[in-house]
């Protein structure tokens, strides 16, 4: 498993509040295209309360690693210190992109550093183009708002950072495949994605987010589907045990579109991941794919949100957690049933390893059903490696470190097998995982 | 025949001529006592196996047999209360079950584990490479293993298709079985313990996999199989059938033990330890004295 470390950044006084009036204070003036949403983010930081254990969604995920973070935007030109923080992202993003095998041929890579235009010197393939000015203000947010989290305190974080977005348009019948990489160092580090899908249009997404540092990393997507679009996201998250990431998915369905997301985090000291989803009329599919990793004192946490606005929509999801040191996982998959939404079919499945008795798993369905004619099945499992499996591998010559860790990965590969192509044959999070497991073999 | 009860003792053959009397011993278990839990379960078991030998071990469910495989194998449910086990002059109960498997003691699994998400193919590759560090010999790339896997799966007439599935994962009963004699063709154990390797098998299945085993016997390698019914031994022809109740083993005999067994079902192996438990506790007082 990923080894810990503890973080060693004095904390901010005055807790999360005060980190994030120093953020406040740090921010250079609201500019640029996204100008607007920032004073509103600002604003709304002002004025929101900090997330904290008393708030039902933050129950069980303390945020006060962040207050140990540099309260800098990694984009901020003005101060010296962000500016540091600014080439030092560029520098590790470049480094993160090194690092990958080259793209196929055909498919467009993308770097975000929060502060360099990441289309500059692209060429972008047939179907894919950039939103000009009056499209993105008339989309962005709007995703958001549909499925209810423009006000979330850690939107309004990206809101008030962000200095620019990615907002690219898949023409109809279009199919596109699209890499996207970052990796933070220290300070934060925003990144504001928008996605239009045009009917029928399909979009193959692999990204990988990374940090390497004292960090934050903000990430917000938007995504809408038209009819019988398809969206086949693969988010790689691999952080350290001194980063955190915030990042909201929101996804919007037509019927007849069909979404899978496949989320796969490890090593961060805190990682919060918000998908939510709504299907506007019903009738398209949704499928969630998610994997998180702790050891140390790490938490990662997925709070999934899936609203039917309409009938006959379809749910497939698998979320999964290797607990292990003196980790937190935590899992809240809300369903929201309303009463339009009759004949939905929704299957939600929460997996658990626990590899320690000092790690913590706190899982919970969440369904809100008043339509009656549904098929909604949930199920949780918390379990350990299974002895008999174990003994089976060893019964055949496998030592038991090995053993384990061949379940372990075996446990993991439901998940990551169903990345998209690009973002499986990156081959990061097998390789964190060998990399977790030889170090373990170690004495 | 002898119609007598035989007493326990700590020969194991007392009335049977050992076959290869200059082979050597592979495997020794002595008076082995195990339980699970709070409960034992073998309760004295006595058992000398030599290169060359095929044993059968038969008897009721709960009788011990599937619990000596696992003994054997070092499965960490188990605990080993008395008695020995030697496994070519080594004590095996010292060994971690990887290292047994790896000297070539080889359990063929009852219920072979499903394993989603781990390559048939890796795992086996893995575990062959394990093996043959152990005997001193270079390690297989994925090119040579994948030679010698197309060569041993001829002798279970499987599918390659099976290779690129996980481990067992949607096998049926059959395949199960195919697949742990596959893994016995490739791990070339000296002494391989199938347990109840026909059970859930088809006529067609039974006919492949003892085929497989057959092939895989040599002068200088023994099995032992557990096993309900004759039918397997008609397939492979053991040279020693021994009779397990209670935790030991009650009577040893040749192969017409095992048809005996066939014709008058299991009650006079229940007269029989009957009787062993009566004498035995008429024999306590004196040895409390």
């Amino acid at each position: 498993m990923v080894a810990s470390a503890t973080a060693q950044v004095p904390a901010a006084s005055g807790g999360l509040e005060g980190w994030t009036r120093q953020l406040l204070e740090c921010l250079p003036a609201a500019a640029g295209p996204l100008a607007a949403v920032q004073e509103r983010g600002r604003a709304a930081l002002v004025a929101l309360p900090v997330p904290s254990s008393r708030q039902e969604d933050w129950r069980f995920t303390d945020l006060s690693l962040l207050t140990g973070l540099e309260p800098a935007a990694a984009g901020a030109p003005a101060q010296t210190a962000a500016q540091t923080s600014a080439q030092a992202v560029a520098q590790t993003s470049a480094q993160a992109v090194d690092a990958l095998p080259p793209a196929a041929p055909g498919v467009v890579r993308l770097l975000l550093d929060g502060r360099n235009d990441p289309l500059a010197g692209v060429a972008l393939p047939p179907g894919l183009s950039a939103l000009g000015p009056a499209e993105l203000a008339q989309a962005l947010g709007h995703t958001l708002a549909a499925t209810g989290c423009e006000q979330h305190w850690p939107v309004e974080l990206n809101h008030a950072a962000s200095e620019q977005v990615l907002a690219l348009r898949v023409a109809s019948r279009h199919r596109v495949t699209l890499e996207l990489v970052s990796a933070a160092g220290a300070g934060l580090l925003p990144l504001r994605l928008l996605l239009i899908l045009e009917e029928k249009a399909e979009l193959d997404l692999s990204q990988l987010v990374q940090a390497h540092g004292a960090g934050l990393t903000s990430l917000v997507l938007e995504a809408h589907l038209a009819r019988s679009a398809r969206l086949h996201h693969g988010l790689v998250a691999l952080g350290v045990p001194q980063a955190a990431l915030l990042a909201h998915l929101a996804l919007e369905q037509e019927p007849e579109s069909a979404v899978t997301l496949v989320s796969a985090t490890a090593g961060w000291g805190l990682a919060r991941l918000e998908p939510r989803v709504r299907q506007v009329d019903g009738g398209a599919r949704t499928t969630l794919r998610g994997l998180q990793l702790v050891d140390g004192r790490q938490i990662a946490d997925t709070h999934s949100h899936v609203l039917f606005s309409g009938p006959e929509g379809e749910l497939d999801q698998l979320h999964k957690a290797v607990a292990d040191g003196a980790g937190r996982s935590v899992f809240n998959g809300a369903v929201r049933v309303p009463r339009p939404a009759q004949r939905t079919n929704a299957a939600q499945l929460s997996r658990s390893l626990l590899l320690s008795d000092r790690a913590r798993i706190d899982t919970k369905p969440e369904l809100e059903i008043v339509a009656d004619d549904v098929k909604c099945a949930h199920g949780a499992t918390v379990s350990c490696l299974q002895t008999d499996e174990l003994f089976y591998l060893q019964s055949r010559g496998l030592a038991a470190s090995q053993a384990s860790d061949l379940l372990q990965r075996a446990f993991c590969e439901e998940v990551l097998r169903e990345l998209p192509a690009a973002a499986r044959s990156w081959g990061s999070f097998q390789a964190m995982l060998s990399a977790a497991g030889s170090a373990e073999d170690r004495p | 025949m002898p119609s007598d009860p035989i007493l326990f003792s700590s020969s194991p053959f007392p009335d049977l001529p050992v076959i290869r009397p200059d082979a050597p011993v592979l495997l020794e278990i002595r008076d082995l006592h195990a339980r699970v839990e709070a409960k034992a379960i073998l309760k004295g078991v006595n058992l000398t196996i030599r290169a060359g030998e095929i044993h059968a071990v038969m008897g009721r469910n709960g009788s011990g047999k599937s619990t000596l495989s696992k003994v054997l194998a070092g499965h960490p449910s188990y605990t080993v209360t008395g008695g020995s086990v030697t496994y070519r002059g080594e004590n095996l109960l010292e060994l971690e079950p990887e290292t047994r498997a790896r000297a070539g003691v080889f359990l063929g699994f009852q219920y072979p584990v499903e394993i989603p998400g781990v390559s048939n193919l890796e795992f086996l590759r893995v575990s062959t490479n394990a093996r043959r560090v152990h005997r001193g010999e270079a390690e297989l790339d994925t090119f040579e293993f994948e030679d010698l896997v197309r060569e041993r799966l001829q002798v279970v007439q499987m599918d390659p298709a099976f290779l690129e599935r996980s481990v067992n994962e949607g096998f049926s009963g059959g395949e199960k079985k195919r697949n742990e004699i596959l893994q016995m063709a490739l791990l070339e154990p000296l002494v391989a313990i199938l347990d109840e390797t026909d059970s859930g098998l088809d006529i067609d299945a039974l006919r492949i996999v003892a085929g497989g085993v057959n092939h895989l016997a040599t002068p200088d390698t023994a099995t032992l199989l557990i096993t309900h019914y004759q039918r397997l031994l008609d397939a492979i022809t053991p040279d020693y059938v021994h009779v397990m109740a209670a935790g030991r083993i009650l009577r040893t005999g040749g192969k017409e033990l095992a048809l005996e067994l066939e014709q008058r079902g299991y009650d006079w192996v229940d007269a029989e330890l009957a009787a062993l438990e009566g004498a035995e506790a008429d024999r306590l007082p004196a040895e409390v004295a």
